[in-house]
């Protein structure tokens, strides 16, 4: 299962806390998250189920670019950590 | 209601409470945050505050006490048929309730430009499809966001099933069969930044801000991008009111029961968007726009430029008392229909909305 942290930032509105997560694809792991936090999924993806315009992803030190479907592939050895753009602040 | 104030801004909810000696500041929440609406539910007491975080998109809390606040359902897009794109709610941009006769049902419009319904007091959403339906919508464009988006939201008191919005920009839409169906009614406004063949076409207007006056509730009044409106027939047809200085700007309020009174604070039109002459007034009509008093008394008279958005003027019950804030921080009130302003902060974030509670 693949480690999955959010922005601390986050956690002023929702608790998500780090931990290891089903999934063969970022879309994946982050269904299994949002399963037992599911109002967190509203913070991260769009309506559309695309990441928000200003959140980002890395797998292991890399921004994926899948932004729409999230199909980026992981495996159990992987680190996923959503954070916040500049951009956006 | 009237002796209490929501302030909306972009750090945060701020709550001013009438006191001996003047309006002070009793409560704040969501500090640090986008907060783009606020209700004040007059059938049950609920507030509600419509939040736009940076990152984390659009959401919606509502309070019983105006103290403690718990996140509710956030209005989002129905799953889009394979190949369609799905939108995304981008700002919470107008709130309100559905009607004295209708408890729990509430009415919000949004950026990009959708209504949505709820019925259990802001749990759930729905979209409101007959309206994003409307064959011309892919044509509504952007008036101060890049997407067009519905800001005013105008129940009908004698007929809750009667429902006006006005969106920037697509005109004003209204409905009589609680939003099966919807007629565009923005006949009469005149749109001058249009090629002079469609300065009349009704989905081309952008009327800034639209308020009813709820003891007749057929007058109502426009802040237009390009002028002063009102109409005396429910919306239907629309008549052009010249202020004297300028007629830009974007708030505009009603009394609540004289429909020939009204308040603006103009503007310089168009890019600049300061007071005429680095001074601020508030506008007020008590003929129906037949004339108007510039009011500045405890107003700056010069170097001011503050610009006061589209919902940041309200006024209480009371018809007297008014209240505006403006992007650069500063809120005033007057208890005296705007003869006098008194300075209630000068150091707030930029204001988003007022409402009396």
């Amino acid at each position: 299962m693949a480690f999955l942290a959010f922005t601390p930032n986050l956690a002023r509105h929702v608790q998500v806390p780090a931990g290891r997560w089903a999934g063969r694809t970022v879309a994946e792991v982050l269904r299994e998250a949002f399963r037992l936090h599911p109002r967190a999924r509203g913070y991260v993806l769009d309506d559309a189920g695309g990441l928000r315009e200003h959140v980002t992803v890395f797998v292991n030190g890399h921004q994926i670019t899948d932004r729409v479907h999230l199909a980026h592939p992981v495996s159990d050895d992987d680190e996923i950590y959503v954070m916040q753009a500049l951009s956006g602040g | 209601m009237g002796s209490r104030l929501l302030v909306a801004t972009r750090k945060g909810l701020f709550t001013f409470e009438r006191a001996r000696g003047g309006w002070r500041p009793t409560a704040r929440a969501f500090l640090g945050d986008p907060v783009t609406m606020v209700l004040a539910d007059p059938r049950d007491g609920a507030c509600y505050a419509g939040l736009r975080h940076g990152h984390f998109g659009p959401k919606l809390h509502r309070s019983e006490d105006g103290v403690t606040w718990t996140e509710i359902g956030t209005p989002s897009f129905p799953e889009a048929a394979e190949g369609e794109e799905r939108p995304s709610v981008d700002t919470i941009w107008s709130l309100e309730h559905g009607g004295v006769d209708r408890p729990g049902v509430l009415w919000l419009g949004t950026v990009p430009g959708a209504l949505f319904r709820s019925e259990d007091r802001g749990d759930t959403w729905s979209l409101c499809e007959s309206l994003w339906n409307q064959p011309n919508r892919p044509n509504w464009f952007g008036g101060g966001y890049d997407k067009p988006g519905i800001h005013s939201i105008c129940v009908d008191p004698r007929d809750s099933r009667r429902l006006l919005v006005a969106v920037s920009c697509a005109g004003v839409w209204q409905t009589a069969d609680d939003g099966l169906t919807w007629e565009q009614t923005a006949h009469g406004m005149e749109a001058d930044y249009m090629p002079p063949e469609l300065a009349l076409d009704p989905d081309s207007q952008d009327p800034h801000r639209v308020v009813r006056c709820p003891v007749a509730p057929d007058r109502l009044w426009a802040q237009h991008h390009c002028g002063v409106f009102q109409s005396v027939n429910g919306g239907r047809q629309w008549t052009r009111v010249v202020l004297p200085g300028s007629s830009f700007g974007f708030a505009v309020a009603v009394h609540p029961r004289d429909p020939d009174t009204a308040w603006f604070v103009p503007a310089v039109k168009d890019e600049h968007r300061i007071p005429v002459d680095g001074r601020l007034v508030v506008a007020r009509t008590r003929d129906g726009g037949a004339t108007f008093d510039l009011l500045g008394d405890g107003l700056p008279q010069q170097d001011a430029y503050d610009l006061v958005y589209r919902h940041s003027l309200d006024v209480a019950e009371d018809g007297a008392t008014l209240a505006f804030g403006s992007t650069t921080g500063n809120l005033w009130i007057s208890e005296s229909s705007g003869e006098r302003w008194e300075i209630v902060s000068h150091h707030l974030p930029p204001v988003y909305a007022v409402r009396f509670a």
